[in-house]
């Protein structure tokens, strides 16, 4: 059974792609990825405002004190050589570069110019096999317009394009006025992948302490709907390879994924829940499945449900959705 | 002397330097000021730096200078080349060990940075006390004078020991030479290397213990070989002199800088003589040069080699012309007939005269006289009143010079206006504050002229007794020859004061040289700024003619992204205006500088710095200074007039920075100063302070109960009261049914606020239209200040509520109480002053405490001010420090005495019987003392005691007179940090513990040696980094909590404050009436933390969500009802270890410096949580079933985790 695929530029042993998450931080953890059969991992995201803010906290608090106290002229012991910046980022990427088969691909958040171009080029030369822009921004600003986020994302996809060698892939947000219109204008621009979509912090607010709460939420699989639907529209209609992130709790959210045409699948909050096996699980379930029906390949399977390729184009568009709602009525009459 | 590696560093960096190189072992211990001797060796340790032989020396941190002494002893014994470093009572620690290793003829040298002792008071400022109580030990003492000197003598001293077997103490002085930073020529490792024997080397190495060739040292023995052993080593004694000399003329030959044993300098037909030895040695030489210059036949003997005291060579090196001597001494010995280095003169000469080898054609008159204690200032103009006094008819003997002694008159007149420093140096002055980076940059400032070849450089910092809002005054001077003035600029020619602020109170202006360059950082503009200055200020401008600038720098700082750290900005503006480099060149430097220094923590720092250079030079203006004075400010008064006489006259002196002005009759002659002081001292530190908002407020108490420095204060009183209240008074009802007259205000004293922001952090309420808004909320001072200011005059004018009216039990209940620790210099934020505090509410009125040194004693008890308060009825705190090592038996002193007198006053009472009426008797005898309210009771009742006791004519009566106080029963507390609790007063401590008695422990546990700079402690927890664990501590922290529970009769608690008030309160309370011994270890959060200190509690609530910090509270009474002592008081973990640790510079750095092992140990330290945690819930759960305080489940200590 051949489950290959081809992704960004990077062939890959099967579709299952450990998304970015807090179990890369650890390099012990890349190879169990690889054992459990992840096929590509992405790092977890290294964000630019946090590189900042922590060099100038960490400057900050070995200095605070000092030279006040004729008895305490420090606090800390003088350190000659420290990571700074990304240093730490890089050398695990380095390390588990070094340590497995599989791609390892770097992954960056942020949205501004600032900075992003040099450390994609440092991810590259740390041995990324790939880049992830996972650019979100939220437009907060009453005074932006649409074109000028939308230019925002163009401009970094494009710098970083220009930066490096290995692909590139952005990871989207999903509200764009036209979605289509714009992953196809960041497949023209040089994006090797889109990743669909971004879970993009979204703030609840704790009745407690009357405080803002800026934690992230694991995925329900019942979100797997809004990748579905891009996906299945965008196969086969734009050069970049598709993944698709978000919602994968089991190998029947893969499956579909698949089938709507995503070239890769990721997953970070099925792992976190079930441990990193569950990449496993994914594989095992998706050959299962696969030989249940009598594919061989994953190629076989890749967007035969997809909105140029299913039966039924309209049920991915408005007219559907009517019908959708018919149904729900009439079920319940 | 050509390509010589040059350096500008400090002394104690000089000799470490060495030190290292030529070690294999550094047992060490930090005392100030040799801790940075220890701290660069266990760097450069850790580095991978190795010495002479190619191996990486072993540094041992130990648990006491005892300790670190003995390690070496036996580090030598078994032949290791081993060092140490210390000063002042860590080498009073070493002497046991000292006489051993003497006595043995072991080759070693320990490298002392010269010490005061504490006598009638600590000082850790430098003399020579501490290396002259060593004298006696058979250790050869070798003296250096200079950064230069510190460098070359602890090489000869280390090559000399070698071929002597002599063991030697190397010193120089401390801080005037231990942090003076110099331009000196390094040592290479070939320089090293020739000066060092192998053949020696192996000598010392066979010398050692080994079963391969067994033998013993250290016997016993007994009265018919004792003395006669104790005479064997009188030859290498003898030698040891020419071998020291033979090797400083070897160091001459490679290096090219000669010294002898007693070093002459000045005129060879010199009449007048100074000996002494030390950094004044170099004052001494620049004014021999000045007064040659101008005639005057003098001249001055540096003693190197101390001991043994070579006669021959101090004879040698005297001219046969002189017919006076003053003896310099940096020491006193009470009671002698003179110091030792005078005494050793007087002999040597009267020994000489009388077998006919003097020099001189007769015996010269000789003098001896002490300067300098406690790094008292030594200048030319002292130098020169002591000459004078050598030209008269009856010179004094036994004089002092540096201070006024109008007691005992035996102080030298000084020229004040005496000064020679020459034209060929810039001489500059710096005002900043700690915070702002001051002292940072000018040592860069130093580093960057000193790379320079056509410059020399010096810089000597002077800083402030307060660890908040401190401030700092830099001493630098450049010129084209080696700087020898070891004492402080006197006559500046560039003068920067980088705070606005210090003019109110200070005159910056002092030393400035006629036509000297003010640079001012000035909220006000050039044009504006000359109307914002004081009177004097704007007068001395005018008359000395000052170049004044102006820039503002917080401004220029904030600007270039660089907050309120303005030292680039300010640096950049010495460089501009004082042309001691070409500006443009000088920028370039400062720029490279940046790099060097910044580049390893990131391109933003470095990016930031240099915008900030960039932005500074558009921004340095300067001021068109008017022909007339046009101010009417004054300066401010450092206290106000309505202080004590004893504030007025002594401690403002003090607080002005005018303290050495201070005659010798001003002083206490014991040591002893009032309480109640730091209220006098209105130190405005923060531009920023807390004010209440009485709407949201809940009287919670919160705030009140964090407040590090005792500024925030709640009264309740009968709404009468307010009638005379400034309009600005905030007020509101009490939120108590049924006292609708009763009103509440919570005052903050702004003036004595550090901004700390503890308060807002704690306090729970927020308002329900704004939720950024709380109860209380940081706010610009200057808008409030005045008004609060009237406040805090009518606030102080209600009274504090009745003790009796008070619940003890709650946060709540306690803000009412009256602190008597109040306003204290601790940093802003502290994690320690709030526990003690809480004590001073508690039992303030009958306390007595017991401090170790540290930063509690320093906060505590160091001049000028002391926050131990007192009542409206003169009633508080009585403090004191002993040592840093004793402070467990010093605090069970206090309770033997009591017990004693408290004994004494019951026999003598129930004697009074007969006339005072057995009922009264008893009534006071048996009277029970464990409420408030009874204390109260006991305590009107001893008063009234007193009075009759007054009216009788009875020696019983006088004498019970004497200890009837005791029938108040007493609260004996012993404070101090980890450092003491955990290393050097363990086994006090442990052995106090053990006796039964009723003591109180507080230990203000943060976990590092706080007060020198963040040393590893056994409280240091595994996977931190300190100093001395460098790369994360690999040993989990002591328990002491187990190891006091494993007595059974002591009370132990475990509290953290931000994470339980209310347990807090309750385990003093309880540690206090419990009537044996008791130990709290209280979490205190720490800047050694390397965290933000406004969220110092919330870390202390992490500490203990993680379970690393269990609260908890073993106490033996409960026993009594049969129920389980062990009470667990905090929830299963609930967070990860790494999620409180990692929010710590402390843990965090070594994910940065060496990621892997960071990931080993906290792990590791995480495994260690779950294990302890397992051990407590064992041990408390059956307190969960009995008293229901927790909610651990029965389960779970079977479960783990």
């Amino acid at each position: 059974m051949d489950l290959r695929t081809t992704y960004m530029g990077l062939e890959l042993k099967n579709p299952v792609v450990a998304s970015a998450s807090p179990l890369s931080e650890k390099l012990d953890n890349f190879r169990r990825m690889e054992d459990a059969g992840a096929a590509a991992v992405v790092m977890f995201s290294l964000f630019e405002e946090q590189i900042k803010h922590e060099n100038a906290a960490i400057e900050h608090l070995i200095t605070s004190g000092s030279e006040s106290y004729a008895e305490s002229l420090s606090f800390f012991p003088e350190f000659e050589d420290y990571e700074t910046g990304p240093d730490e980022y890089l050398n695990l990427l380095r390390r588990a570069a070094e340590a497995v088969d599989i791609p390892v691909i770097g992954s960056l958040n942020g949205i501004t110019n600032e900075g992003w171009v040099d450390t994609a080029r440092l991810m590259q030369d740390a041995g990324a096999s790939g880049i992830e822009l996972n650019a979100y921004y939220i437009p907060a600003n009453l005074y932006l317009d649409g074109r000028e986020v939308e230019q925002r994302y163009l401009d970094v996809l494009k710098a970083v394009k220009a930066a490096v060698s290995v692909p590139v892939a952005l990871k989207l947000s999903p509200f764009f006025s036209a979605t289509g219109n714009m992953a196809r204008q960041f497949d023209e621009a040089g994006a090797d992948a889109l990743v669909l979509f971004n879970r993009f912090y979204q703030p609840d607010l704790d009745l407690e302490e009357m405080e803002v709460i800026t934690d992230l939420k694991l995925s329900t699989p019942a979100e797997i709907r809004l990748p579905l639907l891009w996906i299945g529209v965008l196969h086969g209609r734009i050069n970049a390879s598709l993944a698709a992130s978000t919602g994968v709790h089991s190998p029947l959210e893969l499956i579909k994924y698949l089938l709507a045409g995503a070239d890769a699948v990721m997953t970070t909050s099925g792992m976190l829940r079930n441990g990193i096996g569950f990449l496993g699980t994914l594989v095992e379930g998706l050959k299962d499945w696969m030989e249940a029906r009598q594919y061989d390949s994953v190629a076989q399977l890749r967007g035969i449900m997809s909105q140029v390729n299913c039966l039924n184009p309209g049920a991915f568009e408005r007219a559907n959705y009517i019908k959708i709602l018919e149904n729900y009525k009439a079920q319940y009459e | 002397m050509e390509n010589r590696q040059v350096a500008t560093i400090d002394g104690n960096e000089a000799a470490a330097y060495v030190a290292y190189r030529v070690n294999e072992v550094c047992a060490i211990y930090p005392i100030t000021p040799s801790s940075t001797m220890g701290e660069l060796a266990d760097q450069w340790s850790n580095e991978g730096k190795t010495n002479l032989w190619g191996d990486i020396p072993i540094i041992a941190e130990m648990q006491s200078e005892g300790g670190a002494a003995g390690a070496a002893h036996g580090a030598l014994q078994t032949g290791a080349l081993t060092t140490t470093f210390t000063a002042s009572q860590g080498l009073m620690l070493m002497i046991p060990n000292m006489y051993k290793i003497a006595g043995e003829l072991t080759s070693a040298v320990f490298h002392v940075a010269a010490r005061s002792l504490a006598a009638q008071g600590l000082s850790i400022f430098g003399d020579h006390q501490d290396v002259m109580a060593v004298r006696t030990t058979g250790f050869a003492q070798l003296a250096s004078g200079s950064v230069q000197e510190a460098h070359d003598m602890a090489l000869i001293a280390q090559a000399a020991t070698l071929e002597a077997r002599v063991p030697f103490v190397h010193f120089f002085d401390g801080f005037r030479t231990s942090h003076e930073v110099n331009k000196i020529t390094l040592l290479s490792d070939a320089e090293i290397r020739a000066m060092i024997d192998d053949e020696l080397v192996r000598a010392h190495r066979q010398r050692g213990l080994g079963p391969d060739i067994p033998f013993m040292r250290g016997t016993a023995q007994n009265p018919d070989v004792y003395f006669q052993g104790r005479e064997t080593v009188n030859p290498w004694y003898a030698r040891t002199p020419e071998i020291v000399a033979r090797k400083m003329r070897e160091f001459g030959e490679l290096t090219g800088r000669h010294y002898r044993l007693f070093e002459y300098h000045g005129d060879p037909e010199a009449q007048r003589v100074i000996i002494l030895m030390g950094s004044g040695a170099d004052t001494v030489r620049e004014t021999v040069d000045w007064l040659r210059a101008h005639d005057a036949a003098v001249g001055v003997i540096q003693v190197h080699l101390y001991r043994p005291f070579s006669v021959e060579h101090l004879l040698a090196a005297l001219p046969a012309s002189t017919r006076a001597i003053a003896v310099l001494d940096r020491t006193k010995e009470p009671g002698a007939p003179g110091e030792p280095l005078y005494l050793d003169i007087v002999t040597t000469l009267t020994q000489a005269a009388a077998d006919g080898s003097l020099p001189t054609a007769t015996l010269p008159r000789i003098i001896g006289g002490r300067y300098g204690l406690s790094s008292k200032e030594f200048t030319p103009a002292m130098v020169k009143a002591v000459f004078d006094e050598l030209d008269k008819a009856q010179p004094k003997n036994g004089f002092t010079v540096g201070i006024n002694d109008d007691v005992s008159h035996t102080s030298l007149e000084v020229d004040p206006d005496f000064a020679i420093e020459p034209d060929t140096v810039v001489r500059a002055l710096f005002y900043g504050l700690g915070a702002d980076g001051t002292v940072g940059a000018n040592k860069n400032t130093i580093k960057i002229i000193g790379e320079d070849p056509a410059f020399h450089a010096q810089g000597y910092f002077v800083y402030d007794s307060k660890k908040s809002g401190s401030q700092t005054i830099s001493h630098l001077r450049f010129g084209p020859d080696p700087i020898r003035s070891s004492y402080l600029v006197q006559s500046a020619n560039f003068i920067g004061c980088h705070q606005f602020n210090f003019l109110e109170r200070t005159n910056v202006l002092e030393q400035a040289a006629q036509g000297a360059t003010f640079l001012l950082n000035s909220p006000y503009s050039a044009e504006e700024v000359w109307g914002r200055l004081p009177r004097l200020i704007q007068q001395t401008i005018i008359e000395r003619k000052l170049q004044f600038h102006v820039i503002d720098a917080y401004t220029v700082a904030r600007d270039s992204g660089m907050g309120n750290r303005i030292n680039t900005v300010m640096q950049t503006c010495f460089f501009a205006l004082s042309g001691v480099l070409p500006k443009e060149a000088a920028i370039a430097k400062i720029k490279t500088a940046i790099q060097k220094t910044y580049g390893k923590k990131g391109e933003e720092v470095v990016r930031r710095n240099f915008e900030a250079v960039d932005n500074t030079l558009a921004q340095l203006h300067q001021v068109t200074v008017p022909a007339e004075v046009s101010s009417h400010l004054d300066l401010l008064a450092p206290v106000p007039p309505e202080a004590p006489a004893f504030v007025r006259e002594v401690t403002a002196m003090m607080i002005a920075g005018k303290g050495d002005e201070l005659p010798v009759s001003a002083l206490p002659v014991d040591g002893t100063f009032p309480t109640a002081t730091a209220r006098w001292e209105n130190r405005d530190i923060s531009m920023y302070a807390p004010v209440w908002e009485p709407d949201l407020c809940i009287q919670c108490g919160n705030c009140s109960f964090v407040c590090p420095h005792s500024v925030i204060r709640a009264k309740f009183y009968n709404i009468a009261n307010l009638h005379e209240a400034p309009a600005e008074f905030r007020h509101a009802p009490i939120d108590a049914r049924g006292l609708p007259e009763v009103h509440y205000t919570l005052q903050v004293y702004l003036d004595n606020c550090t901004g700390c922001g503890l308060c807002v952090e704690v306090c729970p309420v927020r308002s329900k239209q704004d939720t950024t808004r709380k109860a209380i909320n940081m706010q610009a001072k200057s808008g409030v200040l005045e008004s609060e200011r009237r406040n805090v005059e009518f606030f102080e004018t209600l009274p504090y509520v009745e003790h009796e009216r008070v619940d003890f039990s709650t946060v709540r209940g306690v803000q009412f109480l009256q602190p008597l620790f109040e306003f204290p210099g601790s940093c802003a934020g502290c994690g320690e002053t709030p526990y003690v505090k809480l004590l001073s509410q508690l039992f303030g009125e009958r306390l007595v405490v017991a401090n170790a040194t540290g930063c509690s004693s320093i906060y505590g008890g160091n001049l000028p001010t002391t926050p131990w308060s007192q009542n409206a009825a003169g009633k508080g705190p009585a403090w004191s420090n002993s040592l840093f090592e004793d402070n467990a038996e010093f605090g069970l002193g206090f309770r033997l005495t009591s017990d004693s007198q408290l004994a004494t006053a019951e026999r003598l009472l129930k004697e009074l019987a007969p006339q005072l009426g057995e009922g009264y008797v008893q009534s006071i005898l048996l009277a029970p003392q464990i409420t408030e309210s009874e204390i109260r009771a006991q305590r009107a009742l001893v008063a009234d005691l007193e009075q009759k006791l007054l009216a009788m004519d009875s020696e019983t009566a006088r004498h019970l007179l004497t200890v009837s106080d005791q029938l108040v029963r007493r609260s004996v507390w012993l404070i101090g940090g980890d450092g003491w609790a955990y290393d050097i007063g363990s086994s006090g401590l442990d052995h106090v513990l053990s006796m039964g008695r009723d003591i109180n422990i507080l230990v203000l546990d943060t976990e590092v040696y706080s007060n020198t700079g963040g040393q590893m402690s056994k409280s240091t927890p595994l996977a931190a980094v300190a100093k001395f664990a460098t790369g994360g501590k690999r040993v989990p922290k002591k328990d002491l909590a187990l190891q006091a529970i494993s007595y059974g009769n002591v009370y132990v608690a475990r509290v953290a404050m931000g994470a339980n008030p209310q347990q807090t309160l309750l385990a003093f309370r309880e540690a206090e009436s419990y009537p044996g011994p008791s130990l709290i270890l209280a979490y205190s959060h720490c800047i050694a933390h390397g965290i933000n200190m406004q969220h110092g509690l919330l870390q202390q609530h992490r500490a203990v969500a993680s379970g690393y910090w269990p609260l908890m509270r073993y106490n033996p009474e409960v026993r009594k009802s049969g129920e389980n002592p062990f009470v667990l008081d905090s929830q299963r973990p609930r967070i990860a270890f790494k999620d409180y640790a990692y929010q710590e510079l402390r843990y965090k750095m070594l994910s940065r410096t060496n990621p892997d092992e960071a990931e080993i140990l906290i792990n590791e330290a995480q495994e260690q949580v779950h294990q302890k945690w397992r051990i407590y819930e064992r041990a408390g759960y059956q307190g969960k079933e009995r008293r229901g305080v927790t909610d651990v489940h029965p389960d779970a200590g079977s479960q783990g985790q």
